[in-house]
């Protein structure tokens, strides 16, 4: 099964007398373990698919499963158990907890959302600081370490509760290019390691090359398809 | 539950200036109130000690009617001896009664042979009087600290407005029931420094004086004044010798005893219930100011962290638990400023203490030396409703955190 099916979404939002399309009947599927990349100018839908996807917003029309489930029905407290379970979170300003160290920091989901045994918590955590190579740095606080520091955190804390899948809106544009490649390549590298599928929106083109499979958009549609190794141009 | 309270923490210590002006604010409030009500309960506690043990008793028993028209002390509404009697065997029955003195009151001339003037006085057993108002002898300034049989004690403006002394002879003259004047010779023996209150200025004699003055055949009293063991069971104990004095009646069948705590013989008991509501507007006040300060400190808390929490909402942390997060902090708040409120409170009130510095006047009594206490209960339920106040105040801004849009709360800059 598909890790994430979209059919025919769409979405609009009301300001007042105002209605504006952001998505016009989307349709496409995702499979498990794979890097996929969401490019578009500003105002494409870019992070309105994320948001419709990491279930903190409802689609107006269409089908939306996430690992099988219709996210589309869940209530609000069913969406945040259903994120805290299945989904992990990159930001683009890292958002990290300033209060808390680098380890607070990636311990808190499991803390907070999976409430999880110590032991179990620290082993999880140990690891994961290794594997983005914050393991010396844990004991700092977010403002002690550099962006990419933080946003290397900031994977490590998407990661720490096992999702199936990891969603990072604009991840690298608070990032140089030789740090955002690094976050990259660490994505690349905890998905290889972890079979997690990450799906980020970018529109930083040189960085879209990493991906495995790119889809573009543009006022709301899905314009074109390119698959690494694949043929180029056709929509979905 | 200790995560979060580990995270609140932290919260509150990231605003540092923040959160110590609002714990000082609240600590100051606890402060103020601790010390309004240790300073207002020694002052009402000590006031109804010099009102009761010098003066009236804890409750006393009259003749139903007596008490209306107490000021004439009226020697036709005295218990007559039968009644007497039953009340003084039903008294020695109850485990609660530590003493109780009967007394005859009338009012009289009073005599140095050179001036006379008039006096109210209390004919009483002089051991049984100082037991059942035990502060009566340290109010004798001057002379013997007992009275015998052909003694008499008076009040200290009777004495200075009469020019007598200690050992002077004065004679008694009053009228009794009857209408027929007859007078004895009296030595003085002390006197009484005088006391706010019903019978502050009062003058006292051997009771059996008091019956040969009067004429007495058999012993009619005025009031019986009655102290218990527990001054806190005094409206209880009121209640049950009402109760059981009850079944006294008159040949009209209506009832011919009454009983009346201290709280409806003296006036003070205005003065103490008008501090109890003063010190019931101050703990308001108290809780304004907690309410107020804490609201204000949570709202700028869960405005300046919008974004913070719209990612704690992304993660998957449920409402529940993001209002649990804002709650504690209002609750680590309330107790943080309590705690600093009662220790510097108690510190506060132990320098008072030792110190003497805190006095009064009273009526004609000078100089009377407070000595704040504080009360443990007191002290326990001011804490609790500023805590319950604290996390009150915080539930407004904690649920406004709770219900935010996860995508409105990223956004914003």
């Amino acid at each position: 099964m598909k890790l994430i099916q979209v059919k025919n979404v769409s979405k609009e939002y009301r300001t007042g007398e105002i209605t504006v399309k952001a998505l016009r009947g989307v349709s496409f599927e995702i499979e498990r373990a794979s890097f996929v990349s969401f490019v578009g100018p500003s105002g494409s839908g870019k992070t309105t698919i994320l948001n419709l996807i990491g279930c903190l917003d409802k689609p107006t029309e269409g089908e939306l499963k996430v690992s099988g489930t219709d996210v589309a029905g869940l209530s609000r407290k069913e969406s945040a158990a259903f994120r805290g379970k299945h989904i992990g979170f990159i930001f683009q300003d890292f958002n990290l907890m300033p209060v808390l160290t680098v380890y607070e920091n990636i311990e808190y989901p499991l803390l907070m959302v999976q409430s999880l045994p110590s032991t179990e918590r620290k082993d999880r955590v140990e690891k994961l600081l290794e594997e983005v190579g914050m393991a010396d740095q844990k004991n700092k606080y977010p403002d002690q370490i550099s962006g990419g520091q933080k946003q290397r955190v900031a994977v490590a804390r998407a990661l720490v509760t096992n999702p199936e899948l990891v969603l990072a809106d604009e991840p690298t544009a608070n990032l140089d290019s030789e740090t955002a490649y690094a976050v990259i390549n660490l994505m690349k590298k905890m998905k290889d390691g972890f079979g997690t599928t990450f799906v980020f929106s970018t529109h930083d083109q040189k960085i879209v090359g990493e991906a495995e499979i790119v889809y573009f958009l543009a006022d709301g549609k899905l314009v074109d398809e390119k698959v690494k190794g694949g043929k180029n141009g056709q929509p979905v | 539950m200790g995560n979060l309270f580990k995270i609140s923490v932290r919260n509150l210590f990231r605003y540092k200036r923040r959160t110590f002006l609002t714990t000082s604010l609240i600590a100051f409030g606890v402060i103020f109130v601790l010390g309004y009500t240790s300073i207002s309960g020694s002052f009402k506690n000590m006031m109804i000690g010099q009102v009761t043990d010098s003066m009236i008793g804890h409750l006393q028993v009259h003749r139903k009617g007596y008490v209306a028209s107490i000021e004439n002390l009226p020697l036709n509404m005295n218990l007559n001896p039968q009644a007497a009697r039953k009340v003084e065997s039903l008294l020695k029955l109850q485990p609660e009664v530590e003493d109780y003195s009967p007394r005859i009151k009338f009012g009289g001339m009073f005599s140095t042979f050179v001036e006379t003037t008039n006096i109210r006085l209390n004919g009483v057993y002089p051991e049984k009087e100082f037991k059942t108002i035990p502060l009566l002898s340290s109010r004798i300034t001057d002379g013997r600290k007992t009275l015998h049989r052909g003694e008499i004690l008076i009040p200290e403006l009777l004495a200075r407005g009469m020019k007598a002394k200690i050992g002077d002879m004065i004679v008694i003259v009053a009228t009794n029931q009857d209408g027929s004047v007859n007078g004895k010779q009296f030595e003085i023996a002390g006197i009484l420094e005088s006391a706010t209150g019903p019978g502050g200025r009062d003058g006292y004699i051997h009771i059996e004086d008091a019956m040969e003055v009067l004429r007495m055949e058999e012993m009619e009293i005025s009031e019986v004044a009655i102290r218990i063991k527990d001054f806190g069971q005094v409206e209880t104990f009121t209640r049950k010798l009402d109760g059981l004095l009850s079944g006294e009646v008159n040949r009209q069948g209506a009832r011919s005893l009454e009983v009346h705590s201290w709280q409806q013989l003296s006036p003070f008991y205005n003065i103490a219930r008008m501090i109890d509501m003063m010190t019931i507007f101050i703990q308001l006040m108290l809780i304004a100011v907690v309410l107020i300060s804490i609201m204000n400190v949570m709202i700028m808390a869960v405005y300046e962290r919008i974004r913070e929490i719209g990612t704690i909402a992304a993660i998957g942390t449920l409402p529940m638990k993001i209002l649990s997060m804002f709650l504690m902090e209002g609750l680590c708040l309330g107790v943080i400023g309590t705690v600093i409120g009662n220790v510097i409170g108690m510190v506060i009130i132990f320098i008072l203490n030792v110190s003497g510095w805190v006095t009064f006047d009273f009526g004609r009594q000078k100089g009377l030396v407070l000595s704040p206490t504080v009360d443990p209960v007191n002290m326990l339920v001011v804490s609790a409703i500023v805590i319950f106040v604290s996390v009150f105040a915080s539930l407004q801004p904690a649920l406004k955190a709770s219900r935010m849009d996860p995508i409105q709360a990223l956004r914003h800059v």
